[in-house]
């Protein structure tokens, strides 16, 4: 599902830096007014589910900037155990969290 | 923004007031018969409250936006339902197609129903399966499948659902009622940005041969979210 509303060079963004099955880290980094990527994710690895589209960036539209460069979002999926030191139950549980480009780092 | 006649939608997440409110009637929203209304008229106002008031006002007296079509938006807001949403998973337990372009491509299945989610966010349909059961939670704010189920109930926006369901979806969801067995996959999906989710539960064994309005009927807003699933009622009793 791969979508883009809107036309200019800019706010189609750039290509998707990653594709289905490319192994991330979600960086690892304070971030200070909004922001779209949880606390509890940055720095853990995750694997590329898939790739929504391009949108516009929301720690920009957040302090009325157009948004530019739209980034590409991914959903990112993470197993339980690498989110949390301790996960009580089974080891396949997953979380998916849908992730903006420049927050992800490629992984090897 | 609250209508007054409704009690129930709170932007807040503590809402479990006595019944014996000590109102005091000195808020000054006396001039405008058509401001929504608090809830509750107990309690000084959040910093939140004031600041949505103020830029009400301020934004109604520039003429960007007029009471009226305030009104307007909050009765659109209150006419979704949980009731459209069930139809689509409906349509979907009875029409392969259409369940695979829904899976696919939510936006276009939905615009072939008459829904048109035009502006607003994304969405997306994850499919509970013998293998993986999807939970939904927003746990930046409480993003949430407005369009297909209108209001969210308070405790979707509590911050122990958002803190908890993340963390441990299990205890969560034995909570609800769900009990998922250990060989089943728990797959929570926080809707961080530009997607709402909807969850569409497996349909039930027992329901070989209903209709597309009897299937609905079992399809509540909380089996959409993830929370519970679909009961078929005893003794094949059916709803129309």
């Amino acid at each position: 599902m791969v979508r883009t509303r809107t036309k200019s060079a800019a706010a189609k963004g750039g290509a998707p830096r990653f594709a289905p099955g490319d192994k991330v880290r979600v960086a690892d980094r304070p971030a200070f007014g909004h922001c779209r990527t949880p606390w509890y994710l940055r720095g853990k690895r995750g694997e590329i589910a898939s790739i929504h589209g391009t949108y516009r960036d929301p720690e920009r539209l957040a302090y009325h900037q157009p948004g530019l460069p739209a980034q590409v979002l991914y959903k990112v999926r993470f197993a339980q155990r690498e989110i949390w030191g301790r996960y009580d139950g089974p080891q396949t549980d997953q979380l998916d969290a849908d992730i903006y480009d420049y927050w992800l780092e490629p992984l090897r | 923004m609250h209508k007054p006649k409704h009690g129930d939608h709170h932007d807040h997440d503590h809402h479990d007031h006595g019944h014996d409110h000590d109102h005091n009637h000195d808020h000054h929203h006396d001039h405008d018969p058509h401001a929504p209304q608090k809830d509750h008229d107990a309690g000084a106002a959040g910093a939140y409250e004031v600041l949505e008031e103020a830029v009400r006002s301020l934004l109604i007296q520039k003429g960007v936006l007029s009471p009226q079509e305030i009104a307007d938006s909050v009765d659109l807001m209150d006419s979704r339902s949980p009731a459209l949403g069930a139809k689509v998973v409906a349509k979907a337990w009875t029409d392969p197609a259409f369940k695979k372009l829904l899976l696919k491509d939510t936006r276009a299945a939905l615009l072939q129903m008459g829904v048109d989610i035009g502006a607003a966010p994304e969405f997306a349909t994850v499919e509970n399966t013998a293998k993986v059961h999807n939970v939904i939670v927003c746990t930046l704010c409480s993003c949430y499948p407005k369009m297909l189920l209108g209001i969210p109930p308070a405790w979707y926006k509590s911050l122990a659902y958002r803190s908890r369901t993340v963390i441990d979806p299990r205890g969560v969801l034995v909570e609800f009622g769900v009990e998922v067995p250990e060989d089943v996959e728990v797959r929570v999906h926080d809707s961080t940005a530009d997607l709402r989710y909807i969850v569409l539960p497996m349909r039930p064994r027992a329901t070989k041969g209903w209709s597309e309005g009897e299937l609905a009927a079992i399809v509540t807003r909380d089996c959409m979210i993830g929370t519970a699933l679909p009961q078929v009622p005893a003794k094949g009793k059916r709803a129309a």
